[in-house]
């Protein structure tokens, strides 16, 4: 660019007239450094991506998936019915507990931060759902709620003492994580254990499958035409407003990569007993706080505390609010971890907690 | 330019701890006015700018803008004003690429969701606006150089419609041309009525763009120049604090050399 100054797009264009142009500018486009290696286009720029990848020991998340295979195979040596469609259905079914509490630990992690409670607070919410439905007869519905909210509440204490008054997490949630268990202990009384009605909501909530094979299917179309149009509907405004975008080749090949998981998913569960109500509900939770996390000024926010608490002060951010918010997320995901726990055991006792024990 | 000024500062204090960082400064910006904050290091320059932008707030003091006195606590505040700043050490978010950085704080959203495709094309208009160049909007800002860094730092400051502009060593880190537009930058600004403090150490700079300089010395006014009228030793006595300095012992000795 010349630095003859009549010529420079300074000359021309003020900076703030940049906020409100409507058309988009063509010179946008010229702002690249010559530097910069534009992948090669479709399916061979992806491989040799992939290689580029590999060789210079950038391995993303494929020790996980070789992780995993090895994992199965081993099993599946052990026991053969390891890879059944019964045992992974039961498996997907069980992971949803952890996973739930998992989600809300996300959260903390992108700040930062650590939660140490969650399996104390996963307790307390079995504890609080036992205690009004089997001990005093309240309306199952109403007993949920209340451990959910009480798992919101739980975690905006946690959060208090942290952004608030200042004490790390880590000390925090480790005394969360003490003083809960001690709490759920108290609510279960002498005998220690509560047992639920394997019939009632909370129970059902692992052992209900949608048994009609088109509740899988369906689901699994529905995600991939999902992906597909929301993929491609972005692709399009990008394109429309001249910044890159994925060419259609590459959104083909990841919606043919999602539709070969969802089925075969789909497959393996209708082979057993349909698709689990615990699956479906754990997806719609994933699928939410990565919607969440990604796409809302929510999300941002918590991203940007993660990289640099002054910047996001100075940004006008309220520090206070967002690390207070996201503890009580991670509390509010503990507890229905906690609910689906309990469901899985039937009961409320002293084995909840399961990531602490 | 305007009898009120945008932004008066009167008697402001500022302590840290056992620092008295700021004792009673007084500043005033107008409106199409670039005023060149100098000062050793040390002076306390960036301090003022960090009570102004709401980082810092003041101790003691009275901050008027627009002419009545206001109350700036936090960041918000100050951006509410419509205060931008460029702080020295930048304050971006490491993790988050340069269009999310741009935007920080303030999203541009499309029924609720972050709408990145306006905010992409918004910021590559920007930076090609500022003859930014970046290898990609979409990197993260970890991954830029310091110079890139803080051409993206200054582009942020320049979003929305600032009425003050503060600029915390901008061109320190970089490179001739782009020290070239930052300048043109600021003369664009005044051009268009917006008001500007510059902090450098740069004298030809400030000499080049300022219409006033204001002196910090050990955090307290060491008075207000003109630029047009004032020499540049004049300038530096007054940050260094004598007219026998470091500055003018060098000058001196090169000259010796020299016969
Ligand atoms: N957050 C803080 N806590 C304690 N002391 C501080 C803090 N920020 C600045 N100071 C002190 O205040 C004084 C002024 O610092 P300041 O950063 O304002 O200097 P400056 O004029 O910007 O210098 P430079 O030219 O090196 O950027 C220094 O003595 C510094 O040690
Ligand atoms: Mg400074």
């Amino acid at each position: 660019m010349s630095t003859d100054k009549t010529s420079t797009p300074l000359g021309k264009a003020d900076p703030a007239a940049a906020d409100d142009a409507p058309a988009p500018a063509p010179a946008a486009v010229t702002a690249v450094d010559p530097r910069l290696l534009v992948r090669e286009q479709g399916f061979a720029g992806y491989l040799s991506e992939f290689k580029r990848k590999m060789r210079a020991g950038d391995l993303g998340s494929i020790p996980v998936v070789i992780g995993l295979i090895v994992i199965w195979a081993i099993f599946q040596g052990l026991n053969s019915n390891f890879l059944s469609a019964g045992n992974l259905s039961n498996i997907a079914v069980s992971m949803v507990a952890t996973g739930m509490m998992a989600v809300g630990i996300i959260f903390v992690l992108l700040l930062g931060e650590i939660d140490l409670s969650v399996g104390s607070v996963s307790g307390v919410s079995g504890a609080i759902v036992a205690v009004l439905s089997v001990t005093n007869g309240i309306n199952e519905w109403l007993a949920i709620v209340a451990a959910i909210v009480g798992g919101a509440l739980i975690g905006v204490i946690h959060g208090f003492f942290f952004a608030r008054i200042g004490a790390p997490a880590f000390a925090v949630t480790l005394s969360g994580l003490l003083f809960w268990q001690g709490f759920m202990l108290q609510l279960l009384g002498s005998n220690g254990t509560i047992n639920l009605d394997s019939d009632g909501l909370v129970g059902q909530l692992t052992t209900y499958y949608f048994s009609d094979v088109a509740a899988a299917y369906g689901l699994a179309v529905v995600a991939v035409a999902a992906f597909f149009l929301s993929s491609f509907t972005d692709s399009r405004r990008r394109e429309a407003a001249g910044v890159p975008s994925r060419p259609l080749s590459e959104i083909v090949l990841r919606t043919a990569l999602l539709a070969v998981l969802a089925f075969a998913a789909a497959a393996t569960f209708n082979q057993y007993k349909g698709l689990p109500l615990a699956v479906l509900l754990f997806l719609l939770v994933l699928v939410a706080s990565d919607f969440v996390l990604r796409r809302t000024a929510y999300g941002r926010k918590v991203f940007a505390l993660g990289g640099s608490v002054e910047a996001s002060r100075r940004a006008g951010i309220n520090v206070t609010a967002v690390r207070i918010s996201v503890f009580a997320i991670a509390g509010t995901f503990a507890a229905v971890g906690g609910l689906f726990w309990a469901s899985k055991i039937a009961a409320a006792n002293q084995s909840a907690a399961p990531a602490t024990c | 330019m305007s009898a009120t000024p945008v932004l008066a500062l009167r008697g402001v204090s500022k302590r840290f701890g056992a620092v008295q960082a700021l004792t009673d400064v007084e500043l005033e910006v107008h409106a199409g006015e670039v005023v060149a904050l100098v000062g050793d290091n040390g002076a306390g320059k960036s301090t003022l700018v960090k009570t102004i932008a709401g980082v810092h707030p003041i101790d003691d003091g009275v901050i008027e803008w627009e002419g009545s006195a206001v109350q700036i606590s936090k960041p918000h505040d100050a951006q509410n004003l419509g205060i931008a700043t460029v702080y020295q050490d930048l304050a971006l978010c490491d993790n988050i690429d340069v269009v999310g950085n741009l935007y920080l704080g303030r999203e541009l959203r499309r029924r609720g969701v972050l709408d990145e495709v306006e905010m992409e094309r918004r910021a590559r208009e920007l930076l090609t606006t500022l003859s930014i160049r970046i290898p990609s909007v979409r990197i993260p800002i970890a991954s830029l150089s310091g110079g890139q860094r803080q051409t993206v730092a200054i582009a942020r400051s320049m979003l929305g419609e600032p009425k003050l502009v503060i600029l915390d060593e901008p061109t320190a880190a970089l490179g001739v041309e782009q020290t070239a537009q930052v300048l043109d930058l600021v003369e664009r600004l005044r051009d268009r009525g917006h008001a500007v403090i510059l902090i450098s150490h740069n004298m030809a700079d400030v000499k080049a763009v300022a219409d006033k300089v204001a002196v910090l010395r050990l955090g307290r006014n060491n008075g207000v120049f003109d630029v047009a009228s004032t020499s540049q030793e004049e300038i530096i006595s007054a940050i260094t604090g004598a007219t026998d300095n470091a500055v003018t012992r060098r000058a001196a000795r090169n000259a010796e050399v020299q016969k």
